[in-house]
């Protein structure tokens, strides 16, 4: 019996949760900006912070993951004589999968606790109260442009990603491993679709980036303001981040590609 | 000064990452801009249409004129109803031309080939071409090639 | 009676199971700077925040001006809290703003002033706190004392009626005290602002306020001029001012009876 009313009490306080997330993320978008120039230069800034500073981890990532699927790919692709084939085999697995999931995954590793380490920050020096004193909803001003950006971000972050995955891939089967670049290219042309394969990947980057950004800003935003605090709610934006990408990443791939 | 350099630094990395998206649309996906060809359509029926799927090319003598819209079975006869555009500057296929559901390669994709018939007339939007010949299934093939080994001993 | 800027009236408000404030009613008179006091975990931090509707009293009301500053909407509070400075206990500064651009930052915000005025401005507020060649500064280059004052000045940008401060004596050297109480006292006097003090620094506060009041357990226990309060008989007023260790206020915190007799680790 109390095994259950305390099922119960952890169901409701999830709910809670879940809906106060929810709450928290619908007023920092909808409250609309009231100097717009202001909020364009605080959007720069966090563009800055979030896409230009990930671009290194990104297209390093990218070409050498792009550089490790030509190789595995090409030295099986080779028993079948059909080594041409790794154009391909690299332009589907990086723009349906592997694009979307690495760079939203490096992203809440890299963006994402800085996010949330931030904002807890902003908060335990109580710069958020700051902010409501002085009459300025600090949602508006400080979570929204951090949430735009990050949306903005990684679908671009991906698009680089599977870009640069795919040039390091050339690098190692063409000009290396000696794959004729035409048949390189044409199998790849053949079998990649912009609609399924391009911009499937773009929407799932695209889901990606919302559950990421709100769970960090939402970590920031609650999290207890003190040290442990702040490294606790950090570990959980990476944890839940990367958690959520996964099951979001099986639910998209069922609906995009699973023929039902 | 500081933002200004910050606002170049962004700028650039949303245009790098507006080229890597036409970069992927262009030469991944071999998007051409301009694909909106006009396109007639023709029907044909396989007893088996064997991993068949749609917008799989169409050929003739090996050059892509055409895609598979859509692969339906036909209740009536009990075979598979292929569907496929053709452009329509491909106008001059014969009634009596014969299509085949062929490999590219060994574990390639599924693609049609027609081979042009004699007649002097030709299809037209809705025509059929009644010459098919099914997809080759490994397993009948081997199952032929043990029955014949079998029959010549 | 004076005439009362902010009235709180039979206010509850507690924190979970642990009860802050139990009926606690007490007024803050214009124009003069009221010290709360307390021992620390006494709610007086909750007690500003009360004032400035950050945080809602489970039972009781407050009184802002005349106004029940929790039964304002949204957009109204936002109003009132326009004429509310308040110092934070860390300062507070903006991390990514200039110190010139943290006092600016309310007046960009709040009026349609241009940038040559706002600039003027912000030179006048960083004189009146003795910073004004510190404008350029970033706040992490500001020592604790001078992050204080530049967050006082950012307080008083929009020339407020309230200013509150929450502990600005702590953690501060003795010098740094002394430029603060000597600043509080010319705020108030000058401008004519109303000042609420949040303290445990009793010789500090007790020299600045015009009206003191001291809170513990949840209660306020003792309200009155710094002289009234000096002259208390009150054995907790007392315990408070003279920082005795043992008293009415237990040097042991209590202790669990379940607990009694097992180890602690």
């Amino acid at each position: 019996m109390k095994m259950i009313a305390e099922l119960g009490a952890a169901l409701l306080n999830w709910l809670e949760s879940v809906g106060r997330a929810g709450i928290f993320l619908v007023q920092s978008i909808v409250r609309l900006p009231v100097r717009p120039k202001e909020s364009l230069n605080l959007l720069v800034k966090q563009l800055y912070s979030v896409g230009v500073l990930s671009l290194v981890i990104v297209v390093v990532s990218g070409a050498f993951i792009g550089m490790v699927l030509a190789l595995q790919g090409y030295s099986i692709l080779a028993k079948f004589g059909s080594e041409e084939a790794v154009g391909q085999l690299l332009a589907l697995a990086l723009l349906r999968e592997l694009g979307p999931v690495v760079t939203a995954l490096l992203f809440a590793g890299r963006a994402g606790s800085s996010l949330t380490a931030e904002i807890g920050l902003m908060k335990a020096t109580e710069q958020l109260s700051s902010f409501e004193m002085m009459g300025v909803d600090p949602l508006r001003r400080v979570i929204a442009p951090r949430f735009i950006a990050g949306v903005i971000c990684l679908p671009l972050l991906s698009l680089i990603f599977s870009a640069t995955g795919i040039i390091g891939g050339l690098v190692v089967s063409v000009n290396w491993l000696g794959v004729h670049d035409g048949a390189f290219w044409s199998l790849m042309q053949q079998s990649v679709y912009f609609d399924t394969d391009i911009l499937n990947g773009f929407i799932k980057a695209v889901f990606f980036s919302v559950a990421v950004t709100w769970i960090a800003v939402y970590q920031g935003y609650e999290c207890v303001p003190t040290s442990e605090g702040i490294g606790k709610a950090t570990t959980r934006t990476v944890v839940l981040g990367s958690l959520a990408i996964l099951a979001l990443d099986f639910v998209l791939t069922a609906a995009m590609f699973g023929d039902f | 000064m500081r933002s200004k350099r910050i606002e170049l630094a962004v700028g650039a990395f949303i245009v790098v990452g507006i080229m890597a998206f036409v970069y992927l649309a262009v030469q991944v996906s071999g998007l051409a801009f301009s694909d909106k060809k006009d396109t007639y359509q023709i029907v044909a029926r396989f007893d088996d249409i064997g991993g068949l799927s749609n917008r799989a090319k169409v050929t003739i003598a090996g050059v892509n004129v055409g895609s598979v819209e859509s692969i339906t079975f036909d209740k009536d006869l009990y075979m598979g109803l292929v569907t496929m555009n053709i452009d329509s500057d491909v106008d001059n296929i014969p009634t009596d031309s014969s299509v085949a559901i062929l490999t590219s390669g060994l574990l390639g994709e599924k693609y049609l080939g027609i081979s042009i018939g004699a007649e002097d007339e030709m299809l037209k939007d809705g025509g059929e071409i009644f010459d098919t010949q099914s997809a080759l299934v490994l397993e009948t093939l081997i199952s032929q090639f043990l029955f014949k080994a079998g029959d010549s001993e | 009676m004076t005439d009362a800027y902010i009235e709180v009236r039979n206010v509850s408000f507690s924190r979970g199971d642990r009860v802050i404030y139990e009926n606690v009613s007490l007024t803050i008179p214009r124009g003069k700077i009221t010290a709360v006091m307390g021992p620390s975990g006494t709610g007086k931090t909750t007690l500003l925040r009360l004032i400035a509707a950050q945080l809602a009293p489970d039972s009781g009301e407050l009184l802002v001006d005349g106004k029940n500053i929790h039964a304002l909407s949204r957009s109204n509070l936002y109003k009132a809290r326009k004429k509310m400075g308040m110092l934070f206990q860390s300062g507070a500064l903006f991390s990514d703003m200039s110190v010139a651009e943290n006092i600016a930052f309310p007046m960009e915000e709040h009026t349609k002033l241009d940038a040559e005025t706002i600039s003027k401005r912000v030179l006048d507020k960083l004189y009146s706190v003795g910073l004004r060649g510190a404008a350029k500064l970033m706040p992490s280059e500001l020592s604790g004392g001078m992050a204080r004052r530049v967050a006082l000045a950012r307080a008083i940008a929009l020339d407020p009626e309230l200013v509150m401060y929450d502990e600005p004596f702590t953690g501060q050297d003795p010098i740094s005290k002394g430029v603060l109480v000597k600043l509080i006292r010319q705020l108030n006097d000058t401008a004519n602002i109303t000042s609420v003090l949040v303290s445990h620094d009793v010789e500090e506060s007790l020299s600045i306020a015009d009206h003191v009041c001291i809170l513990a357990g949840g209660r306020v226990i003792a309200e009155g001029s710094a002289d009234e309060i000096r002259a208390s008989d009150n054995a907790e007023v007392q315990q408070f001012l003279n920082g005795e260790p043992d008293g009415p206020v237990p040097f042991h915190y209590p202790e669990n009876r379940a607990d009694a007799g097992k180890g602690v680790l």
